[in-house]
């Protein structure tokens, strides 16, 4: 049932509409059940249109809906029009499947929160957003979703707007994407001037048929890739992801994990006719990804909060993820992404889980032993600690291990690179995982000792002297143990033999600049076994180092710990002299200069005008008198001599 | 066929209310509220009226109502609308019962609404005028209730703000008086006959490039000042901060659109080869206004002077559409003026609330407004969204074309401007923030959110917004016949021809070859 392509984002975007109609009245927690049930009937939809893409020969997985005509003006043309493919129903699926697990959780976690309607009025109007995003037939539509999703995170990062720490990472994050948007704009505008159309269908038809140059192809690859290190977080544009984790934790769990972050890298699949005809992109998009792979990696490993571990961890990620597209490997891309969604939606969940078991607390410093306290959320962080990490046989393993061995085929460095981010991301995730479920209960000891002083992010946080940790109620574990699962068995999509690759067989029809895999079999194994083996040192190094809880300072220094420092160096260039540089124009010049000049005539006319002018007063409405006046004559001429 | 006479309707409705409202004995001043009120909306459903009338298709003037008036000299009331006038008629026959409703004043209550009518008739009537004497007349008329509005009924340093803002658009007013004489003379003298008919002077231009050229810089000045073009804009900040809310209602989503309409009826019209020798120049003032106007209204706490700034930045955006000369600029830009007046309006409108409710509209005397007001937060959230550019929004359709438009024949112009949709999110988000986040402030308890009347007022404007933003291909389909005419007009005036692909689309590829049968 491919036709009911385009119903899949109107069932989030009816279940916002009634939100805002009457999201107050239908209150809490009936909101909450509204919104959920319009993303899992989307999600549903989008099973029935998957089941009617594939029941289609191969060839045939392509219908392309048209609404209406969006923006006409001469030649261009944008259409509102949905695309069934097997890259969009992969997208939509996972996007509508994590979101309603999610908003399920949300139930439960934003129980007490007086602007519960609120919260999921906006992340209906997120999944709206996303869904037009990857399902769109061409880039002006697919913009619609991407700067839609930027606004709903932009508003759920400030959900809680008067904290100012808050405030500020919704306008960042904004800012920060809109500035990756530019080049966004200027790739359509590009594409525009070259081809005549927006359109995925034909901007690729040209790109196909020779009439897009290398050199065009390179302009308008390398732009969209601006956008996409906006919205994806990537270097030098991630520090906004980071400041992101002020939102609530299932809002950093949807779009600041699983689903918007991807976006970029789904554009960058989408567009793999493009850069096909640009090498010197995918060269480009392969370094920046595996570099932010690893320094954030590195920043992920001597961060205290446990939401921001999480954040560097995810641009981590999706660093690999760029390092697949880069080195042509579009599927390894989409495997992971789906892989990452997972676990990393787990783990945010996880840490949601301990936060409000913890009343508030976020510091990892303050927790310790919670096993005992929330058993199945340690469980379940636990394996996703082991999906994440790369450990068989579980989802991050395959999915690693896919972009790693792609990452060999084109060059050793870059799998080199990635090797040691392998072996980064199983520490840090443990690093994290001990910190709060093993170890001595160090909030019992803070407790003793009295209320702490107050860390750099302990928002509202109760301190440890509140009541003991809780398990969380059943609506947010269910959750968690769905998550389990699917990090568990996610493998299970693209397992790297022939008959049970599904994801490649599946998506390999129509991504037909998917590099070809050219590796002998002996060493393809020994690459899998070196990465089963490179997760397990990091998982033995976390539990070495951190079984205890004891800090270990030296392995953290304060540059690891700021992310690189990127805030400061803005602040420094940017900032001041940004702020500077308008102060003076604000001031000096405009004020000073230019009205200046304005006032300066004006005086030297009056200054001649004093002594020739009799009426002092009411000039200026004398004339303007007059020319009502005036105007009054010439009407009534007008009508005397108008013949009738 | 007689047709009812809409246009001349809609410039004398108002005026006659106007003279209504004034004739009314003071005591009476709730029948004045309504009296004025209902003339407004009276207008607005004879607008709707015409705009339903109006055909789909041709790209020339419309319901045309033609009466010789000052014989001697060629002088006649002579209005006509097509699809580049359409919007700007309908803007302002909206957003005046909307000002009128959102942002009365009650002091002096007559003579305001008698002012704020007389104001609604000299807009009409600059839009629709198609004779240059006619135009003349109302594009004066329009200072002299703004003058008094700004002056009488504005805040504390009104006086000498309406005192610059009257001296600088007269003097703009000056060189365009000269201008037309002169074009009207100049065709005298080419063919023997006096007219001030725009599209008789189009038609047959009486005089050479040098002279062009000269007209063309007279005209311009008077537009680049209403507009406000850089760097003829230092009238605004003053006289938008000092004016009382319906007069800068006014002031910024109409009166400023009488500068750029101004340059596209007449100096595309009337000197083709003039604009598209001076393209490059105004585009590069089009494009410093842009970034220059963010990056100062970046500095403003006081929001009214921040919208100013915000103005000479958006405005920039439409005259770098007009000069674009192709097909997606100029549609882009007249659809921008409309798109710009809408949520300019509302926000003007939103901090006039604001100012009721706290006593400022400076944004750090401002904060955590959000908390006692969530719909307000709501409203000024979808405007400000609107005015960043957000895509659903109706100012994303106008600045993507504009751009769009603008790439095909100014690359790099185009690029640079292309940043100002980055600063544009930094003003409005912070000044967002400092008003709205944080905790509540200013100590003076939580403050009544929206009442049904403001609501009222506010609901027409955020639903076109919307409206605008998801489908706005009703309203290109109206501008791009009227643009396509004009386009035609200056490539066979001025031996231009616009790319290929602003006109051909993705037909352009089924001719050229492709790019690697290239040598």
């Amino acid at each position: 049932m491919v036709t009911a392509v385009s119903l899949i984002p109107l069932f989030p975007l009816a279940g916002f509409v009634v939100l805002v109609a009457a999201g107050r009245r239908l209150g809490n927690p009936l909101a909450g059940w509204l919104a959920a049930g319009a993303v899992t009937a989307s999600f549903v939809t989008t099973g029935v249109t998957w089941l009617g893409l594939l029941a289609r020969p191969a060839s045939l997985r392509h219908y392309d809906q048209v609404l209406y005509r969006w923006i006409p003006a001469g030649g261009f043309h944008v259409n509102v029009g949905f695309l069934a493919d097997p890259l969009s129903m992969t997208m939509a699926l996972f996007v509508t499947g994590i979101a309603a697990v999610i908003h399920f959780y949300s139930i439960g976690y934003m129980r007490s929160d007086p602007q519960f309607p609120k919260f999921f009025l906006y992340l209906n109007l997120f999944v709206t957003s996303m869904l037009i995003l990857v399902l769109s037939d061409n880039y002006a539509l697919t913009f619609v979703g991407w700067e839609g999703v930027g606004a709903c995170s932009y508003w759920l990062i400030a959900f809680w707007f008067d904290r100012p720490s808050a405030a500020t990472a919704g306008t960042k994050a904004f800012v920060y994407n809109r500035v990756g948007d530019v080049g966004y704009l200027l790739a359509m505008f590009l594409m525009f001037a070259n081809t005549g159309s927006l359109a995925y269908g034909r901007v690729f038809g040209a790109a196909s048929s020779g009439h897009l140059s290398g050199t065009v192809a390179t302009a308008v690859t390398l732009l969209l890739f601006m956008g996409a290190v906006g919205k994806s977080a990537q270097i030098p544009l991630y520090p906004w992801l980071v400041d992101a984790m002020e939102g609530p934790t299932p809002v950093s769990a949807l779009i600041h994990a699983a689903t918007m972050v991807t976006a970029g890298v789904y554009v960058m699949v989408r567009s793999s006719p493009l850069l096909a005809l640009a090498p010197a992109t995918s060269t480009v998009v392969a370094i920046v990804g595996v570099g932010t792979a690893f320094l954030a990696a590195l920043a992920a490993c001597a961060q205290t909060d446990i939401k921001r571990v999480l954040a560097y961890s995810t641009v981590s990620q999706l660093g690999y993820m760029f390092l697949a597209v880069g080195t042509g490997a579009y599927v390894a891309a989409i495997f992971l992404m789906v892989a990452h969604a997972f676990y990393k939606a787990l783990l945010f969940l996880g840490a949601g889980s301990v936060i409000h078991g913890m009343h508030d607390e976020q510091d990892l410093r303050r927790m310790g032993g919670l096993r005992l306290y929330m058993p199945l959320t340690a469980a379940t962080f636990v394996v996703a600690w082991l999906a994440i990490g790369g450990v068989p046989p579980l989802a991050g393993f395959w999915a690693k291990g896919d972009v790693l061995v792609n990452a060999w085929a084109a060059s050793p460095v870059l799998w080199l690179v990635g090797a040691l981010t392998a072996v980064l991301t199983a520490y840090y995730v443990g690093r994290e995982t001990l910190l709060a479920f093993y170890g001595p209960e160090r909030w019992k000891e803070l407790a003793q000792r009295g209320p702490h002083a107050g860390g750099p992010h302990s928002g509202s946080g109760a301190d440890g002297g509140g009541p003991a940790p809780h398990e969380s109620p059943r609506l947010m574990t269910v959750p968690l143990v769905l998550l389990a699962v699917a990090s568990t068995l996610g493998g299970l999509l693209d397992l790297p033999l022939r008959h049970v690759a599904f994801l490649t067989a599946w998506l390999s029809p129509m991504l037909v600049h998917q590099r070809a895999l050219v590796l002998p079999a002996a060493t393809r194994l020994a690459l899998e076994s070196a990465d089963a083996v490179l997760a397990l040192i990091g998982v033995g190094a976390a539990v070495v180092l951190w079984r205890g809880g004891r800090a270990h300072p030296r392995l953290e220094p304060r540059l690891l710990y700021l992310g690189w420092g990127l805030n400061q160096l803005y602040e420094a260039l940017v900032a001041v002299p940004g702020r500077t540089l308008a102060g003076f124009a604000a001031t000096t010049f405009d004020r000073g200069l230019i009205d200046g000049a304005v006032q300066g005539v004006a005086t030297t006319i009056e200054a001649t005008g004093a002594k020739l002018r009799r009426v002092q007063s009411g000039y200026v409405r004398n004339y303007a008198l007059l020319i009502a006046f005036g105007a009054a004559v010439l009407l009534g001429y007008a009508i005397t001599r108008t013949p009738l | 066929m007689t047709h009812f006479p809409y246009l001349d309707v809609l410039v004398l409705l108002p005026a006659g209310a106007a003279v209504a409202v004034a004739a009314l004995p003071k005591s009476l001043a709730k029948v004045a509220r309504a009296l004025a009120l209902a003339g407004s909306v009276a207008t607005l459903i004879v607008a709707a009226a015409m705009a339903a009338a109006f055909h789909v298709g041709p790209g020339g003037f419309q319901m045309v109502s033609r009466h010789s008036w000052i014989r001697p000299f060629g002088i006649s009331w002579y209005v006509g609308v097509d699809g580049i006038s359409l919007l700007l008629v309908l803007l302002t026959a909206l957003v005046f019962p909307v000002a009128l409703g959102g942002a009365g004043e009650r002091r002096n209550e007559r003579s305001f609404l008698a002012w704020m009518l007389l104001l609604e008739s000299a807009c009409m009537g600059s839009f629709l005028s198609l004779d240059l004497f006619l135009f003349f007349v109302f594009f004066e008329l329009t200072l002299v209730p703004t003058y008094f509005i700004i002056g009488g009924w504005g805040f504390s340093r009104a006086g000498a703000a309406a005192v610059k803002f009257f001296l600088y658009t007269f003097l703009g007013s000056a060189f365009l008086l000269i201008g037309i004489l002169a074009v009207a003379f100049l065709h005298r003298r080419a063919t023997g006959h006096l007219t001030f008919a725009l599209p008789a002077l189009a038609a047959r231009p009486g005089f050479g490039a040098g002279t062009a050229e000269l007209l063309f810089a007279a005209f311009t000045a008077a537009f680049a000042v209403k507009a406000p073009v850089f760097p003829f804009h230092t009238w605004s900040p003053d006289a938008y901060r000092e004016s009382p809310t319906a007069g800068v209602v006014v002031l910024a989503a109409i009166m400023a659109k009488l500068g750029s309409y101004g340059i596209i009826r007449f100096d595309l019209e009337l000197f083709p080869s003039a604009s598209l020798r001076f393209a490059p120049v105004l585009i590069a003032l089009a494009v410093i206004g842009i970034l220059y106007g963010a990056v100062v209204a970046a500095r403003q706490s006081d929001l009214k002077q921040m919208m100013a700034y915000s103005s000479l930045s958006h405005l920039g955006f439409i005259v770098l559409g007009i000069f674009a000369l192709t097909t997606q600029g100029l549609s882009g830009g007249v659809l921008q003026m409309a798109n710009h007046g809408l949520y300019t309006a509302a926000l003007f409108l939103l901090i006039g609330m604001i100012y009721r409710r706290r006593r400022t509209w400076q944004a750090d005397n401002l904060s955590g407004m959000q908390k006692s007001m969530p719909v307000m937060a709501a409203v000024f959230t979808v405007v400000m969204m609107a005015s960043i550019g957000l895509p659903g929004l109706n100012g994303f359709v106008g600045e993507f074309l504009i751009l769009t438009g603008a790439f095909l024949t100014h690359k790099w112009w185009a690029s640079v401007a292309t940043v100002g949709v980055v600063l544009a999110a930094l003003y409005l988000l912070w000044a967002y923030q400092r008003a709205f986040h944080g905790p509540p402030g200013g100590g003076d308890g939580p403050l009544p959110d929206l009442s049904w009347r403001e609501r009222a007022a506010l609901a027409p404007l955020v639903l076109l917004i919307v409206g605008i933003g998801v489908y706005p291909a009703p309203l290109l389909n109206r501008i791009t016949p009227s643009v396509d005419r004009l386009m035609a007009h200056v490539d066979a005036s001025a031996h231009y021809r616009q790319p290929t692909v602003a006109r051909e689309g993705a037909r352009v590829l089924a001719t050229a070859s492709p790019a690697g049968a290239r040598p």
